[in-house]
């Protein structure tokens, strides 16, 4: 078996009397494309920001990169790349400019930079809009940038919180593109969306339900167990169970 | 009577330097459910924010309840309801004190119009004390929605409402909406998610501040030109390289569970290309075109005629 790159075990996270990660426990393996579903207040992105090192478990345990979440967070920051659903790049900021500022904060070279400049301008297509603005890309453009921005210093895992909300079908398809040559080259996808077709292009997926883990297969694998044609169905059968509203 | 109607609407941005709505006519029934999709730039916000009388037209004319956009501004306003894509409610007062601000505004109450809120407010109710920001993406657009209803409008703009919103309130979302169009207020709503396209009426497509079509769903899907095909393999990810790389694909893209496929030559000739380059368990089967499948060819042959303009 490959690498194992993400390992939890029994992971909970407590705000006072409220359980929003109710010890959820899991592998995700080098290269491997991990999705991570749940209804809206199902706690993904709790569990997503510890994994990140961004907060901190009350439980459990978990390890990211080789490293510990409750004791090297920060160690854990610089092995991973992190594209949150709100807030991914500097709108004030040019398309150079945001790559030059990752990569800076990430500890690139300047010639390390340049190449990436212009490696992602190329692979983006945006040599005409490279000084401009990201405020005026369409929204499209900015997560494929936000994206391989996250991944601009090669992290060995990167976690994609809803990448792909509000993008139309073609330009969800050129950001899954990404993802692939991403996982091709090594690197670890954990990601979570609401289109379920998402749910067909990962490895494995994992549906959460106040805070639980509920099922954990590949697409095939979940159809499969609940003797269903399409992913949507195990969502709805799962969903349907949950007892905590979606607050 | 047409409750929108919308007659050569043109709108440029920068002093002219940006084409955002190009010469658009088309109008929605009163009643409708009028679905608008396009990618990210193609001037859905613009013309949602045009109807609303919250920018104004550079060239031609609009209509919505019978009133002029620009001229009748103030009766628009009345008897509209918007829920523009950012979420746009005070995240600082509770989910009543949001409601009851936008009652008091046009000067109604809540109790007036329950009625019309009744079944989605009920789900809100439980959290009525909690601030609009402190709400969980569902939820929010829930309250959003009874905030543009409050007044009772006769036509309701819904831009991307469901945009981050999980598949189970997606679909309660859309089971309100029916509920209202039974009601007879006319909706127009634009969305990312190919299924909610489906459930409109009508559904016109918008791409580079043009609307290129307007059809059923049912009569959008008809109009798809050509074979389609559904493909499956061990392979997923090599078998889309391989299919995108033979000269006689038209276009390959993936599809949930498969990759949808049309080609220029006979369905022999693929498969035995296939075949040569080995892949095992191969499901090749006919494919019924959806929605989606047809908003992705015409995107690809919008964006082939551009290019070739450029050159």
């Amino acid at each position: 078996m490959s690498e194992t790159v993400i390992k939890t075990n029994k992971l909970t996270k407590r705000f006072g009397d409220f359980v929003a990660v109710d010890e959820i426990s899991f592998e995700v393996h080098k290269g491997e494309i991990f999705g991570f579903l749940g209804a809206n207040g199902a706690g993904k992105t709790t569990a997503m920001r510890m994994l990140c090192g961004l907060s901190s478990p009350t439980s459990g345990e978990a390890t990211v990169a080789g490293f510990d979440v409750f004791t090297q967070p920060e160690e854990i920051k610089k092995n991973i790349g992190y594209m949150s659903q709100k807030f991914s790049l500097y709108e004030d900021l040019t398309v150079l400019e945001n790559i030059q500022f990752y990569g800076g904060i990430y500890g690139l070279t300047n010639k390390e930079i340049k190449e990436k400049s212009a490696e992602l301008t190329e692979k983006l297509g945006l040599h005409k809009e490279a000084k401009k603005l990201v405020r005026a890309l369409p929204l499209g453009w900015k997560q494929k940038l936000s994206f391989l921005v996250a991944i601009v210093h090669q992290p060995k895992i990167v976690f994609l919180d809803e990448p792909t909300g509000g993008v139309d079908p073609s330009m969800r398809r050129e950001f899954w593109d990404l993802i692939y040559d991403a996982a091709d080259k090594g690197i670890t996808i954990f990601v979570t969306t609401h289109y379920l077709d998402e749910a067909e292009y990962c490895n494995r997926v994992t549906i959460m339900v106040d805070g639980k883990i509920e099922a954990l297969d590949s697409p095939s694998g979940l159809r499969e167990k609940f003797g269903v044609a399409k992913i949507d169905e195990v969502f709805y059968k799962l969903a349907r169970q949950a007892k905590r509203s979606a607050d | 009577m047409a409750a929108i109607e919308l007659k050569n609407i043109t709108k440029t941005y920068n002093k002219g330097s940006i084409l955002a709505v190009d010469d658009v006519t088309f109008s929605v029934n009163k009643g409708e459910l009028f679905g608008l999709i396009g990618p990210d730039g193609a001037g859905k916000s613009s013309l949602f924010r045009i109807l609303t009388t919250l920018l104004i037209p550079d060239k031609g004319t609009a209509t919505v309840g019978g009133c002029d956009v620009v001229k009748d501004f103030k009766k628009i306003r009345h008897i509209v309801g918007y829920m523009p894509g950012r979420f746009s409610l005070y995240q600082d007062l509770t989910v009543e004190e949001n409601l009851n601000f936008f009652a008091t505004v046009f000067n109604t109450t809540i109790k007036e119009n329950y009625d019309l809120i009744k079944d989605i407010y009920v789900q809100l109710e439980p959290f009525k004390d909690r601030r609009a920001g402190k709400l969980s993406g569902g939820m929010k657009q829930k309250l959003a929605l009874c905030c543009a209803l409050i007044h009772k409008p006769e036509v309701l703009f819904l831009d991307e409402p469901t945009t981050g919103v999980d598949v189970m309130s997606r679909k309660e979302f859309w089971e309100m909406l029916k509920r209202l169009k039974q009601q007879g207020i006319t909706i127009m709503v634009s969305t990312s998610y190919m299924d909610e396209a489906t459930r409109c009426d009508r559904i016109g497509l918008i791409l580079n501040g043009k609307v290129l079509s307007i059809a059923s769903p049912e009569g959008t899907i008809l109009s798809y030109p050509e074979k389609l095909y559904a493909v499956k393999s061990q392979n997923m990810h090599k078998l889309l390289t391989d299919l995108r790389s033979f000269r006689n694909t038209v276009n390959c893209y993936t599809f949930g569970e498969y990759l949808h496929l049309s080609i220029s030559c006979s369905e022999e000739a693929v498969k035995e290309y296939l075949n040569e380059k080995g892949f095992s368990e191969l499901v090749f089967l006919p494919a019924i075109p959806t929605v989606e499948d047809c908003f992705i060819r015409l995107l690809k042959e919008q964006n082939e005629r551009n290019s070739n303009k450029d050159k």
